[in-house]
C-alpha cells in the first residue's frame, strides 16, 4: 500500500484531488471527511472498456453521473490531409485505415466519390459492385461481431466475447484470401477492384454462410434471454427519436427508435436496391434495442452474401477507360502478391506505348474533372459520407469522412448523464465508436 | 453568370466530353490560376512542358430549370424566405447544380436562417445535418475559406449541401449549433483544422489536435512533414517534397 496521499490543490472550483493510482485509501478517507460528494473521474484514454483511446470525464456524485464528456483526438493520424499528398488510387490505403473495423465501407464511401467526381458510376462493372456488396455484407458482419463481443465482455461476459472472436476470425481469413490482408486492405479502388476473387474464394464464403448460420443463434441463446444480460442493457442508453435527429446520431442506435432508416433502402449505392434484405428496427431507444438490431442485421448481412454469391458472373472488375483503370497485373509471386512477372516482361519487352502508360499512370495517376461530391454508404455504425473536392489535379484537393462513430459518441452525454457509473460502460458500448474513425 | 458549357446541368443530362476525364471545362468560376509543367490543355505543345498556364474552374451557376425535385426544393426555399422578409437573392448567392447534386451558396449572415428554414419547413424538412467540412482555396480572393454542410431531409429522401464562405481576414461564420445540435463537433473540427471560428458555438476549442498548438493543419500552405526515407538504397523525399503533377 502506498503511504503518499493524494495530492491536492485549490482551485476556484474547491480542492481538487490528483489520483494516480495506489492511494485509493487516502482518497476514500477525505472524500468521507468532505461535504461534498462531487468526484470527477478520469476514465481512459487507456482504460480497457473504453474502446481504445477514449478519455471520458465522468462527474459523478456518488453512484450517479452528473455530468459526462468526452476527450478525443488521442488517435488522429491526419488521414484527410494525407490525402492530399497521394494520387486519388493511393488514397484508399489511407481511407482503409480510419475505422479499421469496417476498411470496405471506408473504401467504398471513397471510391463512389472519386467515381461521381469522375463521372463513371454507371461505368463501374457488375461484377465489381457485387464483389463490393459482399465484402460490404461480410465486414458488417464482423463488425457487429466485435461490438457484441467487446459489449458483453464489458459487462464481464467472457464467453460471448471468446465466440464473437472466434466467429470473426473465420471473416478475416475470407480477407486475407482475397485481399491478401486481414485489416487494412486497399483492396476497393476507384473504378473497381484491385483484382478479381481468387479461386475458391466462392465456395470458401459458401462453407463460412453455412457456418455462421449455426453460430448465429448461440449469441442468440447466450445473450437476448439473459436476465443479468437483460438487467444492464435494458433502458440503458437511452437516446430517443428527437434526440437522435438533433444529434445527428444514425445506424443502430437511431433505428433502435424505430426509424427504419437505412441508407441501403433511402439512397440505394451500388445496386443495393436488387437485393432482398429487411432492415430491422427496435422502438425501446436502449442498449438492448441495438444488440438485438446488431443481430437481425448480421442475419440480414448472411443473406444478401448469399445472394452476392449466386449471381456473381464472370467479367471484369475494372472501368474499361485505360486512362483510370490501373494497369498493373497482380499476382501471386514467392514474395507475395505484386504485378504480375508476365505482364512486366510483355510492357519491358515488346511494348514501349504500354510501359509509359503503366509509368504515368502509376507515378502521375489520372486527373479528375474540378468539382465536389458527396457520397455516403450505410456503414455498421451509421451514416459513413465522404465529401471529395477536385480542382483537376491527379491529387484530391480535399477529402472529409463523416464518420458515423465521431457524430454519434457525441450522444454519449445525453445517454449517460442521470445514469450510473457502470451504465456508462453499456452507453458508449451500444454506439459502438472505434476511435480510429472518431479521430482520423 | 450563366454556365452555358454544361458543367451545371441537372442531373439527368448526360456528362458532356468536358467532363469526361482527363478534359476540363473553360465553363465555371476560376478559382486559381496555375504554371508549371503538367496539367495545361489547349496549348500546342504536347510534352506539357513549358510553363504552361491552366486555370482551376470549378462548376459555375447554374439556370433554371435545374431539374428533377431541384426546382421544387429551391421553389419553396426561396418562398418560405420571402415570407420571412427576406429576399432570396440576398441570402443565396448562386445555386450550382453538378454531378447530381444540388448546392446553395449561402451568404453567411444569413445562414442560420436559411438553415432554420429548412430545417422547419414542412415541404423542405432536411432534419439531419451530416456536419460542416471546410475547404481551403488561398487564392480565391475573399472567398478562402469555405464551410460545407451537407443536409438530408429523411422525410423526402432528399440530400443538398450548402456552401459559406468567408475571407481569410475575418474568418467568421455563425455557428449552427442552435439549429443542429450535432454541429458542434464538427464545427469544432473545422475550426481546429481551418481556423474558421463558428460565431455562437458553446464551446469552440481544439478537438483533434492538442489545445496548444499553434496554426490551422488542413490550410493548404500548412505543410504536411515527413522525413525523407531510405529504401533499397535510395532517398524517397518526404510526401509534401515529392514531385507534384497537379
Amino acid at each position: 500500500m502506498s503511504t503518499q496521499s493524494a495530492s491536492a490543490r485549490e482551485t476556484t472550483e474547491g480542492t481538487v484531488y490528483t489520483v494516480t493510482g495506489g492511494d485509493w485509501d487516502e482518497v476514500v478517507e477525505t472524500a468521507a471527511r468532505a461535504d461534498d460528494e462531487r468526484i470527477v473521474v478520469n476514465m481512459g484514454p487507456q482504460h480497457p472498456s473504453t474502446h481504445g483511446v477514449l478519455r471520458l470525464i465522468l462527474e459523478i456524485d456518488g453512484e450517479t453521473v452528473t455530468e459526462a464528456r468526452c476527450g478525443i483526438g488521442y488517435l488522429h493520424t491526419g488521414i484527410e490531409k494525407n490525402l492530399e499528398y497521394r494520387t486519388w488510387t493511393q488514397g484508399t490505403t489511407f481511407v482503409t485505415r480510419m475505422d479499421y473495423l469496417t476498411s470496405f465501407f471506408n473504401e467504398t464511401a471513397y471510391c463512389l466519390g472519386v467515381e461521381k467526381l469522375l463521372g463513371i458510376e454507371d461505368q463501374v462493372p457488375d461484377r465489381a459492385s457485387v464483389i463490393r456488396v459482399l465484402l460490404m455484407e461480410l465486414n458488417r458482419l464482423s463488425s457487429h461481431l466485435v461490438c457484441i463481443a467487446t459489449g458483453g465482455m464489458e459487462l464481464g461476459a467472457t464467453t460471448i466475447m471468446i465466440y464473437g472472436f472466434r466467429d470473426r476470425e473465420l471473416i478475416l481469413d475470407i480477407y486475407e484470401l482475397i485481399t491478401g490482408l486481414r485489416m487494412n486492405h486497399a483492396y476497393i479502388r476507384p473504378g473497381g477492384l484491385a483484382q478479381d476473387l481468387p479461386p475458391g474464394a466462392v465456395d470458401r464464403i459458401r462453407e463460412f454462410v453455412k457456418k455462421m448460420k449455426k453460430n448465429l443463434p448461440e449469441y442468440d441463446k447466450l445473450a437476448t434471454g439473459n436476465p443479468i444480460f437483460k438487467a444492464r442493457m435494458q433502458d440503458v442508453g437511452y437516446l430517443d427519436l428527437a434526440g437522435c435527429m438533433a444529434l445527428g446520431a444514425t445506424g443502430p442506435i437511431l433505428r433502435s427508435t424505430g426509424l427504419p432508416h437505412d441508407l441501403r433502402k433511402a439512397q440505394p449505392y451500388c445496386g443495393y436496391e436488387t437485393y432482398d434484405f429487411e432492415v430491422p428496427t427496435a422502438d425501446s431507444c436502449d442498449a438492448y434495442g441495438r444488440f438485438l438490431i446488431r443481430l437481425e442485421e448480421m442475419r440480414q448481412s448472411l443473406r444478401i452474401v448469399e445472394q452476392c454469391l449466386d449471381r456473381l458472373e464472370p467479367g471484369p472488375v475494372m472501368v474499361a477507360d485505360k486512362k483510370i483503370a490501373w494497369p498493373a497485373q497482380l499476382a501471386l509471386g514467392p514474395d507475395g502478391l505484386g504485378n504480375s512477372l508476365d505482364h512486366i516482361k510483355k510492357i519491358m519487352g515488346t511494348s514501349m506505348e504500354a510501359l509509359i502508360h503503366h509509368f504515368k499512370l502509376v507515378t502521375e495517376g489520372f486527373r479528375v474533372p474540378p468539382g465536389q461530391a458527396y457520397a455516403a454508404v450505410e456503414s455498421p455504425k451509421g451514416e459513413l459520407g465522404a465529401h471529395v473536392v477536385s480542382d483537376g489535379g491527379t491529387r484530391p484537393y480535399r477529402v472529409h469522412f463523416r464518420d458515423p462513430s465521431f457524430t454519434n459518441l457525441q450522444a454519449m452525454a445525453a445517454m449517460c448523464e442521470g445514469g450510473q457509473v457502470a451504465d456508462v460502460i453499456v452507453a458508449v458500448a451500444s454506439i459502438d465508436p472505434v476511435m480510429g474513425g472518431v479521430d482520423r | 453568370m450563366s454556365d452555358a458549357n454544361g458543367n451545371g446541368t441537372n442531373p439527368e443530362k448526360e456528362l458532356s466530353a468536358e467532363n469526361l476525364p482527363g478534359q476540363r471545362g473553360q465553363g465555371g468560376e476560376e478559382i486559381r490560376v496555375q504554371r508549371g509543367m503538367f496539367g495545361a490543355a489547349g496549348g500546342g505543345d504536347t510534352s506539357g512542358y513549358g510553363g504552361l498556364v491552366r486555370s482551376v474552374r470549378l462548376p459555375g451557376p447554374a439556370a433554371r430549370p435545374y431539374g428533377g425535385w431541384f426546382d421544387e426544393v429551391a421553389d419553396e426555399l426561396e418562398g418560405a424566405l420571402e415570407e420571412q422578409d427576406l429576399l432570396p437573392d440576398n441570402a443565396i448567392e448562386k445555386t450550382v447544380v453538378d454531378r447530381g447534386e444540388l448546392t446553395f451558396h449561402i451568404a453567411r449572415e444569413h445562414l442560420v436562417r436559411v438553415a432554420k428554414t429548412l430545417r422547419d419547413d414542412p415541404a423542405l424538412r432536411f432534419e439531419l445535418c451530416t456536419g460542416v467540412s471546410g475547404v481551403h482555396y488561398p487564392n480565391d480572393k475573399g472567398r478562402e475559406l469555405h464551410a460545407v454542410y451537407h443536409l438530408r431531409s429523411i422525410t423526402h429522401n432528399r440530400l443538398i449541401r450548402l456552401e459559406v464562405s468567408a475571407p481569410d481576414s475575418d474568418p467568421h461564420i455563425p455557428s449552427l449549433f442552435p439549429v443542429y445540435p450535432t454541429n458542434d463537433w464538427h464545427e469544432r473540427e473545422t475550426y481546429d483544422f481551418f481556423g474558421i471560428v463558428f460565431d455562437g458555438h458553446p464551446a469552440l476549442t481544439r478537438i483533434m489536435m492538442p489545445d496548444d498548438w499553434q496554426g490551422f493543419p488542413q490550410r493548404k500552405d500548412y505543410p504536411l512533414g515527413g522525413i525523407p526515407v531510405e529504401y533499397k538504397g535510395a532517398q524517397i523525399p518526404a510526401p509534401d517534397q515529392r514531385r507534384s503533377y497537379s
